[in-house]
Parts: C-alpha cells; sequence; structure tokens
C-alpha cells in the first residue's frame, strides 16, 4: 500500500507542478472545516466557564470555571453522570462486540461457502437495511415489556447486535482477505470448519472487524430512540438519553446552563479521542481486503 | 465438509433477524389492525376488549391533519437537508480528490469529525449557540435562530452538520476507486478539472450518490432526535413536529398503540416509496430507460 501512496503522491506532485496550485478549493475546504470544528470548540469553551462568565465573558474567551463545572457534574445527583458514561461503554463496547462476532461469522459463510438458499438468507439480511428503525422500536419494546425486559440492559444491548450493513461489509470483506487456496489446504490437512474458521478466517478478517466494530461502536453510542424508548430508570441511562434529560430539567435555569455544555463536552471526548487514533480504520469500503 | 457448516455460522444472524426485526415487524401490522372496544361504560370484566378493526387505523392515520402538518414539516426539512448536506459533501469529495489542495488531510478529518458527536450532543450544542442569551453568532447575524420560521432552517443546519462528513468520505472512498489514467486521458484531451469532474467523476460516482441519498432519504423520514432535544429551548416546536414524534407521543403519552403502530407503518411506506421513487428517477435519467 505504501508504494501505492507513493506513486500516487509523485503523480500528484507532477501534475500540481503543471498547474497552478487551487487556492479557490483549498478555501472552499478550510471553510467547511471551520464550520464542523466551531460548535465543538466553542463548546470546549464554554464548558471551561462559570455560570457568571457564560453570560458576561466574550464567547470566544476561555473561562475559569473549569474544574467546579466538572465537579459539580460528577456531584449532580450523586454522580449519575459517571453512569452514563459507564452504561454508555457497556452498551457501545458490548453491543459493537457481540455484533462484530456476529457480522463476521456470517460474512464469512456468505463468502465462503456455496449452499442452497444462501442468496434467498443474504438478500433478506440485507433487506434489513431498509426497515426503518421507526417500526422496530415500539414493538420491540412492547415485545420486551412482555417478558420482563424492558428497561433492563438488554433492552438496549440486543436489539442492536444484528446490523445488516456490517455483514454486507464482512462478507465483502472475507471474500476480499481470504484466499480460497488456503482453506482448501486446510481441508486437506485435516481441519474441520469450526477450527477453519476460528483459526484461519478469522485472523484474517481481524482488519476489516476492526472497521466494523468502530462504525457499529459509534452507531450504538451516538443512538438515541431505542434507549429513550426501553429505558425508564436513568441509573440505566447512556449519555444521549442522559444529556437529554438533564436539558431538560435545565432548560429553563441558566444556572444548569454550565452542567449541560460542560456534560456535552465531556461526553463528546471519548468518541473524538477514539475517532482521532484509529483514523486508518475508518473506511467505508472494504474490498481491497486490505486496510491502509 | 460438512454441508450444515454455513447453516451453523448463520444461525445467530438468522436468530437475530427473526427475534429483533421480523416478529417486530409482524407484531406492528397485527397491532396497527387492532383497537381497544369500549362496551357500556368501561367497567367491569370483558368492558374493554381489542377487537381487529382491518385498515381503520390507516384511514385514521392518513385523514389526521395533525400528522399531515407534520408531514409537511418534515418535507421542506428534509429537501433541505438531503439537497445542502449531500451537495456539500459530493463537493468537499471532489475538491478532496482533486490534487491541487493544501491541508487536504486535515480538512478531511475536521469535516469528518462531526460524526462522532452523538445527534443529541450536536443538536444541544447548536441549540445552545443559536441562544440569544449565548449565541456568538447573532452579535453578526440579526436573527433569532429559534423563531418559527428560523427553527426549520437551524434544525436542518444540526443534521447538515452531523450529516456531510459521513457522507464525503462515502464519496471520497468511491472516487479513491477511480483509476487515475482516466483523468490522465481525459486531460489529454484538453479537458479542465470542472470539466473532468462533471462529466467523468460523476457519472462514476452515481451508484454511491444514489447509496447516500437513499440512505439519506431513510434517515430524515424518522427525524426524531433534533427536533426533540431542540424542544426544551425553543416554544415554537411542537410535541408532533416530525411525524415520528407523534408515533412516540401516540405510544407512549397517551397510550394509543393501535394509531402508533399504524403510523409507524405509514412512515415506513412513504420512506421506501420515496427511496424507490427516487432509485427509478435516477435509473430512467441514467441509462434513458422508459
Amino acid at each position: 500500500m505504501a508504494a501505492t501512496t507513493v506513486a500516487a503522491s509523485h503523480r500528484r506532485a507532477r501534475v500540481a507542478t503543471r498547474r497552478p496550485l487551487g487556492l479557490v478549493p483549498t478555501a472552499v475546504l478550510l471553510v467547511g472545516a471551520i464550520y464542523c470544528l466551531f460548535p465543538v470548540f466553542w463548546v470546549m469553551i464554554a464548558a471551561t466557564k462559570s455560570p457568571g462568565e457564560l453570560f458576561s465573558t466574550a464567547t470566544l474567551a476561555f473561562g475559569t470555571g473549569f474544574a467546579d463545572n466538572v465537579a459539580q457534574l460528577f456531584a449532580y445527583r450523586d454522580g449519575v453522570f459517571w453512569l452514563w458514561a459507564l452504561n454508555t461503554l457497556i452498551y457501545a463496547g458490548g453491543g459493537a462486540l457481540l455484533s462484530t462476532a456476529v457480522s463476521a461469522i456470517s460474512g464469512y459463510a456468505l463468502a465462503k461457502y456455496r449452499f442452497p438458499g444462501r442468496n434467498v438468507i443474504f438478500n433478506v439480511l440485507i433487506g434489513g437495511i431498509l426497515v426503518p428503525s421507526v417500526v422496530l422500536a415500539i414493538p420491540q419494546y412492547l415485545l420486551f415489556a412482555k417478558i420482563g425486559l424492558a428497561d433492563t440492559y438488554w433492552a438496549v444491548l440486543l436489539p442492536q447486535i444484528l446490523h445488516p450493513y456490517s455483514i454486507y461489509l464482512a462478507r465483502i470483506y472475507a471474500a476480499a482477505a481470504i484466499p480460497d487456496s488456503l482453506l482448501e489446504a486446510g481441508r486437506i490437512d485435516g481441519a474441520g470448519d469450526w477450527t477453519l474458521m476460528s483459526r484461519v478466517a478469522m485472523p484474517l478478517m481481524v482488519p476489516g472487524m476492526v472497521t466494523i466494530f468502530l462504525f457499529q461502536f459509534v452507531a450504538i453510542w451516538n443512538n438515541f430512540l431505542l434507549p429513550f424508548i426501553m429505558l425508564g430508570d436513568d441509573n440505566k441511562f447512556p449519555l444521549t438519553v442522559g444529556l437529554f434529560t438533564l436539558l431538560q430539567a435545565g432548560s429553563n435555569q441558566p444556572s444548569l446552563y454550565n452542567l449541560i455544555l460542560t456534560g456535552a463536552f465531556l461526553s463528546i471526548v471519548p468518541l473524538i479521542a477514539l475517532f482521532l487514533t484509529m483514523q486508518r480504520y475508518w473506511r467505508t469500503d472494504l474490498s481491497s481486503g486490505a486496510v491502509k | 465438509m460438512k454441508r450444515s457448516a454455513p447453516y451453523l455460522f448463520l444461525t445467530p444472524a438468522i436468530v437475530l433477524f427473526t427475534l429483533f426485526l421480523a416478529v417486530p415487524i409482524g407484531y406492528t401490522v397485527y397491532l396497527a389492525m387492532r383497537r381497544t372496544k369500549v362496551s357500556g361504560l368501561g367497567l367491569g370484566k370483558g368492558a374493554r376488549r381489542e377487537v381487529f378493526v382491518g385498515f381503520d387505523n390507516f384511514a385514521a392515520a392518513l385523514s389526521d391533519a395533525e400528522l399531515w402538518n407534520g408531514w409537511l414539516r418534515v418535507l421542506g426539512y428534509g429537501a433541505l437537508v438531503l439537497v445542502v448536506m449531500l451537495g456539500l459533501a459530493l463537493l468537499f469529495a471532489l475538491l478532496l480528490d482533486s490534487a491541487r489542495v493544501r491541508l487536504a488531510k486535515f480538512s478531511r478529518i475536521a469535516i469528518f469529525l462531526p460524526y462522532a458527536v452523538p445527534g443529541v450532543a450536536a443538536t444541544l450544542m447548536w441549540g445552545f449557540l443559536y441562544l440569544p442569551s449565548l449565541s456568538p453568532i447573532k452579535d453578526v447575524l440579526e436573527v433569532n435562530f429559534l423563531g418559527a420560521t428560523a427553527v426549520t432552517y437551524s434544525m436542518a443546519n444540526v443534521a447538515v452538520w452531523g450529516g456531510v462528513g459521513f457522507n464525503m468520505l462515502v464519496l471520497y472512498t468511491a472516487l479513491r476507486a477511480i483509476p487515475r489514467d482516466l483523468y490522465e486521458a481525459a486531460r489529454l484531451d484538453g479537458a479542465s478539472e470542472v470539466q473532468i469532474a462533471l462529466r467523468v467523476k460523476i457519472p462514476i460516482l452515481t451508484p454511491a450518490i444514489i447509496l447516500t441519498t437513499v440512505f439519506s432519504i431513510i434517515a430524515t423520514v424518522q427525524v426524531f432526535t433534533e427536533p426533540s432535544t431542540l424542544r426544551p429551548l425553543t416554544n415554537t416546536i411542537s410535541s408532533t413536529w416530525s411525524p415520528l414524534m407523534k408515533v412516540y407521543r401516540d405510544a407512549f403519552v397517551t397510550g394509543d398503540l393501535y394509531s402508533a403502530a399504524a403510523t409507524s407503518i405509514v412512515i415506513a411506506a412513504i420512506s421506501l416509496v420515496l427511496s424507490f421513487g427516487f432509485l427509478r428517477v435516477v435509473r430512467n435519467r441514467a441509462f434513458g430507460e422508459g
């Protein structure tokens, strides 16, 4: 892959010398970048302001109240914010892990086996992409309520394991990353299907699985509707629902604004960190079979 | 190799699909065709019964003026979001792909960053930025962002901000997969960068553009998080601003599950009709099939 990059940049360099540098495209992209960074930057500054400073000092000047805000937020209702953060980690981490495992094994089976019903199963599973979550949320809640699992961790975890698009990605990745010859060789050596899957296929699929995990982690972390419908007990809330209730409680009390803004800021920090450190895995196409 | 192996490997997905997709869909359809019937004063055993009412709930949903108003609001909002978000995503992707941009990596990461921000947090940040008492933008522009007319645009801005980066990445990835020789050939023929973008890149990108549009339509029709989160900050958003908000209210506030089920099926049907309608239009345009 490195060779391709080098070749591409050589080509790019050659083209660039032939034509003048595009100032307008660069400027347009930078304006886009500033537009996207601005609210994050603003909420970071707002989180440093004491309640008084929030309304009195210049909007883009740092305040002095960050430590107080954080302390106040963590003390809010006996530290419920910590619980929300922990819950979010459980939902997003656990859900994404299970989802990746199910997607990888399904994608592998669909890519590397020929069996009756393969296309039907694939098409039906993929058809799930088109089902809007709105038709699922209410009956899922009612069904969970019937078996007594509404308002539990399971109610948020279980419905988010199956992710049709991840199965689709896993199938593409398995087709590209696992050579048939390797599986054949394994079979000749007497390896069973389970061994081939766990010892040969899965290790080769790890880079693709990281990408699937990340997308699913973010999707669950960001989900609002499902936990909002499923959960009533605020000790089980994820951050999204927690922030929402915080806003509902505090929107009429400007003295709580700094709490809400600090909460918003702290809840996006982990994801942005994950996002920046895992840059190379954020890919929307896995067909080349290798992560660049 | 055992013939059962692939089926065993697919069992978890099939079980999850059945439990969390097929059964809930079936249950929604079942609920949508039923209603509680109260006889007498509704007291005593058997006074409240659930009965089959066929398509009555759908008829009620389709003739509900409040819901229609919701559709009109979401239609305006959605058209705005789709055009601006996908237009910007395409523009950014094409600019990133053209060789003449400085700081391309910084811009790409910065524009993709909002993808990592949950919708609730994004709406909350923008919501506070819109608040007259806090807004730094208000000093420059004399607009009440949360006023009756402006609120739709303000909300669309939140959705555009949150969605432009992901769509840009999808389109950019598709662009990077196009062999570079194609552009060299066009350049030798004297085509400008803009001409290459319009005549070579966009036609090849069509499948990716269609994919992002269909996903965006499905997401936009179900808009819920943004208006619900912005609601505490303004009195211009009703509890039934979007159709999905009405479904939520019917199901969990007023307790009319049957209407909620019927309305949610109508929402799903409309998003599918819009997606497939869009696919049809595009196919006819792109390939000239009648």
